[in-house]
């Protein structure tokens, strides 16, 4: 088989995932308890008639079998027809798609502030650790050894705040008292992006140098390192062009994790800085009960997961020769 | 026991280039290797033999800076054209290791890394030694490995290092050490990982390099029959200390020290 059948194959296998995914999600909205129709009249603040409830419910198909209503439903969202929203009345999949530039710019940036601060941090911080250990000379031994303590101290720092405190502090610190950007955001510009994507990056670099350290820490005891070393490899060749390669399987599944999660949205962070992205309009339409749209939020969350895992595994086909001979074979 | 001076006199009275003078070495703290002292001469090949855990690697390892972490020479000197290797720094050391010290693996398949291209790897290798050109560096690993008997070499230096057999990966891991024609070098226990037909290949092609290309040899083995095929002095290590040292065929026909006695009567089959 080769690659390219390999990656085919991959993708047939995400169909069923899919609709599987779908269809729980759609048969826990059921379960749910409430009645989407007397929950879209309570919202209105409207006392209506038991036959307009039932009227309705007829109109939008919810006096059908479950089975008759998820492949309904089903069929709509595969040509892009998601409903209409119980609140705003308007397209659900028209409202989603006005809110995914916010939050596909909040991904983006906060992803590369991340890997640019946490895979040189992570880095310094593995090579000291080991050379701490292994230097000759006990002065460079105590210097790297600080070196590796410091960055791990503002690790532990970075994974010890939540984000809403981290929010606070750079709201308090940057726009309070330096003024320096808008306190709240003042639509999907970069200046109002710059605090959410901090708030972000500063929580998943915490998490990624211990991640990096680890996984750089990992591969510098390898025999391939030694081997480098014995034949008189330069330390940043080896540790550019095969302990970084080595170690990015490790990064690629934590920064598909983050990206996954990023593009659901950040709940907390875009509802404190008022940033109008799909987390803020996810927690919305729970709040107010808006089963249309909370549908269309499990279906993309669904999608992206499945994408961002696939796209992961491809990568890895990519990176790795021993992946990518075995999907060959 | 056999001394230095009667190993000095196997080496024909040449020039020493590797020097061990009362070495320890510690890892965490824990002496591992205690008051060592050998020389290796121009053209000798000195094997080192010794029951595992014997500091045989770890003695070797040192001259090349190859420690790992948490070791260290905590006293004495490993001397190589006047420099002290112990003190000297990480850049300089980069230098020497593969152009003027080169070592070989017990698996040389682990020294490469999995998902490189071991042509790339080596012309990596090449080139931070000075510049080397692709086709030149192809022109004359090609022939090495010719010279180590490979064909086909095309598709090994194209191949990653999972691809090929424990056999050839431990062939590429002596081309590898020996494509910059170092003065020294270290094998640590190169056969100990092979079937016997393999052992026999590497062991001849550890002959062609003595033979051919003069190179100064130390060879870390468990196997005494290695040991007496390829070296021409003998150092035997027990719990991090030379016990006995001298020309291979004394220490082997007329051992001084118990433990070599017991050594070489475990052998089985050995002929004396």
């Amino acid at each position: 088989m080769n690659v390219r059948k390999y990656f085919a194959s991959r993708m047939i296998q995400l169909v069923p995932i899919l609709i599987g995914i779908t269809f729980l999600s759609f048969a826990m909205m059921q379960v749910a308890g409430s009645d989407a129709v007397t929950e879209m009249y309570s919202n209105a603040g409207a006392a209506v008639s038991e036959e307009t409830l039932d009227a309705a419910r007829a109109r939008l198909g919810l006096d059908k079998p479950f089975i008759v209503q998820y492949f309904v439903w089903l069929g709509n969202m595969m040509t892009g027809d998601m409903g209409k929203s119980f609140i705003s009345g308007r397209d659900v999949f028209q409202t989603f798609m006005s809110k995914l530039p916010a939050t596909l710019l909040l991904t983006v940036m906060s992803v590369a502030a991340t890997i640019v601060l946490s895979v040189p941090l992570g880095l310094l911080a593995a090579v000291s650790a080991e050379r701490s250990a292994s230097e000759q000379d006990s002065t460079h031994r105590t210097i790297y050894s600080v070196i590796d303590n410091v960055v791990r101290f503002l690790s532990f720092i970075g994974n010890s705040m939540p984000n809403f405190f981290v929010a606070l502090l750079l709201m308090n610190f940057l726009a309070i008292k330096l003024g320096l950007l808008p306190v709240i955001s003042s639509g999907v510009t970069l200046e109002s992006a710059v605090m959410p994507t901090m708030t972000l990056a500063i929580a998943m670099t915490a998490k990624y140098i211990r991640q990096v350290r680890g996984a750089v820490l990992d591969e510098l005891g390898q025999g391939y390192v030694t081997g480098a070393r014995a034949r008189g490899v330069r330390e940043s060749v080896i540790l550019t062009k095969s302990v970084l390669r080595s170690s990015l399987s490790t990064l690629l599944t934590l920064l598909a994790l983050s990206i996954g999660s990023l593009l659901g949205g950040t709940a907390i962070v875009e509802s404190i800085f008022m940033w109008d992205g799909v987390g803020k309009l996810a927690v919305d339409a729970i709040t107010m009960r808006d089963y249309p749209m909370i549908q269309a939020y499990v279906v993309w969350m669904a999608i992206i997961y499945v994408g961002v895992n696939f796209v992961t595994d491809m990568l890895y086909v990519v990176i790795d020769p021993r992946v990518r001979l075995g999907a060959e074979k | 026991m056999a001394t230095i001076e009667t190993a000095e006199k196997s080496a024909n009275g040449a020039n020493e280039i590797l020097t061990y003078e009362s070495v320890d070495i510690s890892y965490d703290g824990l002496k591992v290797v205690s008051d060592v002292s050998f020389a290796l001469h121009e053209g000798e090949c000195l094997g080192i033999v010794g029951e595992s855990g014997s500091g045989k690697s770890t003695l070797i390892r040192a001259a090349m800076g190859l420690l790992g972490a948490g070791g260290l020479v905590t006293r004495g000197d490993i001397w190589y054209r006047g420099l002290d290797l112990p003190d000297v720094p990480r850049d300089e050391m980069r230098r020497i290791n593969g152009e003027e010290i080169a070592m070989i693996f017990q698996d040389a398949g682990n020294a490469l890394c999995p998902s490189r291209k071991i042509g790339d790897q080596l012309y990596e290798s090449m080139l931070e030694h000075g510049n080397a050109e692709r086709a030149e560096f192809t022109e004359n690993i090609s022939r090495l490995l010719e010279r180590l008997r490979f064909d086909d070499t095309d598709r090994i230096l194209g191949s990653y290092p999972f691809e090929l057999s424990g056999g050839m990966r431990q062939r590429i891991g002596i081309a590898s050490a020996m494509m910059m024609n170092p003065k020294i070098l270290l094998a640590d226990e190169p056969t100990s990982a092979l079937d016997v037909v393999a052992q026999k290949d590497v062991v001849e092609e550890m002959k062609i390099i003595k033979d051919v290309y003069h190179t100064s040899i130390i060879i870390v083995t468990h196997n005494i029959g290695v040991a007496r095929e390829l070296s021409d002095t003998l150092l035997v290590m027990k719990d991090g200390h030379a016990v006995e040292y001298g020309p291979t065929n004394d220490v082997l026909t007329n051992p001084q020290s118990d433990y070599t006695k017991k050594l070489i009567s475990s052998v089985i089959g050995l002929k004396r």
